[in-house]
């Protein structure tokens, strides 16, 4: 059966809640029952907390996009079951190698809101310390950074010889249905595959790459790409947060205990537009668009909460509190971001000193001073290539 | 700038020195650079293609991958983007992989990786995340090689900001350099020059590594009348030609650069304000080439001194012509010739 996204509802897809909220027991996927149940209360409080935070950032993201704080944003909405959820089952010693749009990834990992706007406002080309948080910054080369987590991963393999040396780390890499049809991202399968190197594949199939519909990149479900390359595979109902948390944690589980590389393929859909640029009316319907309305991700899980009696209005009261908050934090914030002095642009571009970038940066600094002009190309001192 | 005495760029028939110094091919000097900096730092690591047991199609890491073992010498899938995006994510946990590209013409499918990540995670990341990966490549022309074989591509990786481009011309500074660009906390992108592998010349095993000679150029033979600006396997040629002008009474200054990223411009211009002439030489071609930015530069800092334009002498704007043609392609001592006769008739 053909699906209005495109997709056969046939594929085998491990839910765990339904999209009314109800709690699946289908059979054989006790294994993951048994992980969703491990989840208490306040930590589907929790969950359930994060991906509003997430959706909210979205929406403060995109009005300051439209009155010109930013020059581009990328919203997540619609995904914050798979972003969150994967997130959660995360811990602080894994590496996170991001694509650019995991938002509630980051908002989990606990980096700073107005520092994840940085990118988007053009005064960084990062915004935060990866070291800080292991969480890598955000590539826009589709599918590079994939290639990083696998090397990554390689290095902690190597840190962990022998195994029982292991600290328990592993790596996870974020990524879209376009990119997998970069040969990066197929090239880090399969060097993570032959090395069954500790990473998991999270690749968050939201139907579309910009305005090319999954039917552009595949002929084949795409949770089979990563059994091709021989590592196990499993498609998950991307907008179930239960589904994509146990998941996640039996992938990482096998990265941590040397038993190599997972994929995961999270079904959901991009409800906003590619960015603050696109229009997606121009390439979808609205039935579609309706069709992944009734399947939202935060209200599943609300619906889960209340039937279970842990959503009341307080809970709900304090969310938006917190998210008035980070409203507030973000327009102050984000309008203060000028991207430090323009002579920064010279800063770090290399470690050790570079005699042209020194010289570059020299003229600079004469002209932006208004001194006298100064030989644009003048001679650095040759030996040590030049004062930093 | 530094200046030697002797350099020796030719098969020495000395026999081999006890006191550390020892008569090696230029292949065999990086194979004992890379060797040493595997034995100074255990967080150094060799990825490639046939770079294990068979020791690279050039033999330059022969023997290393059995005495430093399959962790440490990685046998890479058949994959150059592969190579060097891993590497990237080893140097994050803190390796320092040097990578070997088998030829120089299949250094583009990693081509991506090296100029949008590997040259601009260290700035992207504001220092936090520096990038000590070393990208070995044999390149240039004269063996004979298919297509893809004899190519010259430094000049797209020095115009890319966060990378550093270097290549040997003798088997001492193959041998120091390689060391110095495993130290370094930069991306350096090594070329070597294949078809100089096989010269010999005397090594000094216990050479001081700083960074020098990743950012000196140096005089190798001084001269008065032309100053003649090389690097790599074009600085042999050089010194032919200025043997030859010299049974012409010329006298020509040959600069070895060592380094086009950065170029050592003041090197360039001390010696071109002595001489008033001043030629470069590269294989690879002189339309956008190392050579035209080196002019630029001569131009404006030595205009008054100049006797003469700044010549060039390269490849053509061609693809890579067949091995049957390409010693008309490359940089020859007649070639170069001619080009010091024309700077002389100015």
């Amino acid at each position: 059966m053909t699906t209005t996204n495109g997709s056969n509802e046939a594929i085998p897809t491990l839910q765990l809640l339904d999209p009314e909220g109800r709690r699946v027991t289908t059979r054989g996927t006790k294994g993951y029952r048994d992980r969703a149940a491990a989840l208490t209360t306040e930590d589907l409080r929790g969950m359930y907390r994060d991906m509003m935070l997430t959706r909210r950032f979205d929406d403060e993201a995109t009005s300051l996009q439209r009155q010109g704080e930013l020059a581009l944003f990328a919203p997540a909405r619609g995904q914050e079951a798979a972003q969150v959820g994967s997130a959660y089952a995360l811990r602080p010693q894994d590496y996170v190698f991001p694509s650019y749009r995991e938002h509630g990834v980051l908002h989990v990992r606990g980096l700073d809101p107005v520092d994840r706007l940085q990118f988007f406002r053009g005064s960084d080309h990062g915004g935060w310390n990866p070291t800080e948080h292991n969480t890598s910054v955000y590539t826009i080369v589709i599918g590079a950074h994939t290639l990083h987590a696998t090397g990554y991963a390689m290095g902690v393999q190597r840190d962990n010889t022998p195994l029982d040396k292991h600290d328990g780390t592993a790596v996870i890499t974020y990524f879209g249905d376009g990119a997998t049809s970069q040969g990066d991202v197929n090239e880090s399968m399969v060097y993570a595959a032959v090395n069954q190197a500790p990473v998991v594949f999270f690749l968050q199939n939201n139907q579309w790459a910009i305005s090319e519909p999954t039917t552009r990149q595949t002929r084949t479900p795409l949770y089979k790409r990563g059994e091709a390359f021989g590592m196990p595979s499993l498609r998950v109902d991307g907008n179930d947060v239960l589904a994509v948390y146990a998941a996640t944690q039996e992938a990482l589980e096998r990265a941590r205990t040397g038993q190599g590389p997972s994929f995961i393929e999270a079904f959901t859909y991009r409800m906003g537009a590619h960015t603050t640029s696109d229009d997606p009316t121009r390439y979808r319907t609205t039935e579609q668009e309706e069709y992944w309305r009734r399947r939202d991700p935060i209200d599943r899980l609300g619906a889960l909460l209340r039937a279970e009696h842990a959503l009341d209005d307080d809970f709900e009261a304090e969310i938006k509190a917190a998210g008035d908050e980070l409203g507030a934090k973000l327009r102050t914030g984000v309008r203060a971001l000028d991207g430090g002095a323009p002579v920064s642009t010279f800063d770090d571009v290399y470690a050790t000193p570079h005699g042209i970038v020194a010289a570059e940066r020299a003229w600079y600094e004469a002209y932006d001073a208004g001194d006298p002009p100064a030989p644009q190309y003048a001679i650095a001192d040759s030996a040590q290539g030049g004062a930093r | 700038m530094t200046t030697m005495a002797e350099r020796t760029h030719t098969t020495s028939d000395a026999p081999e020195a006890a006191s550390g110094i020892q008569t090696l091919s230029l292949g065999k000097a990086i194979n004992e650079g890379l060797r040493a900096a595997m034995r100074n730092d255990d967080k150094v690591m060799l990825m490639g293609e046939d770079i294990g047991p068979l020791g690279g199609v050039f033999r330059v890491t022969d023997g290393l991958q059995a005495e430093f073992g399959e962790q440490r010498v990685v046998d890479t899938p058949l994959a150059e983007s592969g190579i060097v995006g891993t590497a990237i994510g080893l140097a994050m946990r803190g390796y320092r992989p040097v990578c070997e590209i088998q030829f120089d013409g299949f250094v583009f499918p990693a081509f991506n990786q090296i100029t949008t990540q590997l040259a601009k995670i260290h700035n992207r990341t504001h220092g936090a995340v520096p990038m000590p990966v070393v990208i070995r490549i044999p390149y240039g022309g004269g063996i004979g090689g298919v297509e893809h074989h004899g190519e010259s591509p430094e000049s797209l990786f020095a115009h890319t900001a966060g990378l550093r481009v270097v290549s040997p011309s003798t088997p001492q500074d193959a041998y120091t350099m390689i060391q110095e660009a495993i130290a370094s906390p930069d991306p350096v992108i090594y070329f070597e020059p294949k078809s100089r592998y096989w010269g010999k010349g005397a090594v000094d095993l216990d050479a001081p590594v700083g960074a020098e000679t990743l950012n000196a150029a140096q005089v190798v033979r001084q001269g008065t009348d032309v100053t003649l600006v090389a690097y790599g396997p074009s600085v042999v040629t050089a010194l032919k030609t200025a043997e030859a002008l010299a049974e012409e009474g010329r006298s020509a200054e040959v600069l070895d650069l060592r380094a086009i990223s950065p170029i050592d411009t003041g090197a360039v211009v001390a010696s071109v304000r002595k001489t008033g002439r001043c030629v470069v030489i590269h294989e690879a071609p002189v339309f956008f080439g190392a050579g035209a930015e080196i002019a630029a530069r001569v131009t404006e800092e030595c205009f008054y001194a100049l006797e003469a334009p700044v010549l060039r002498v390269g490849g053509f704007h061609t693809p890579y012509p067949v091995a049957k043609h390409e010693h008309e392609y490359l940089p020859s001592v007649d070639r170069v010739l001619d080009a010091v006769d024309r700077a002389f008739a100015h």
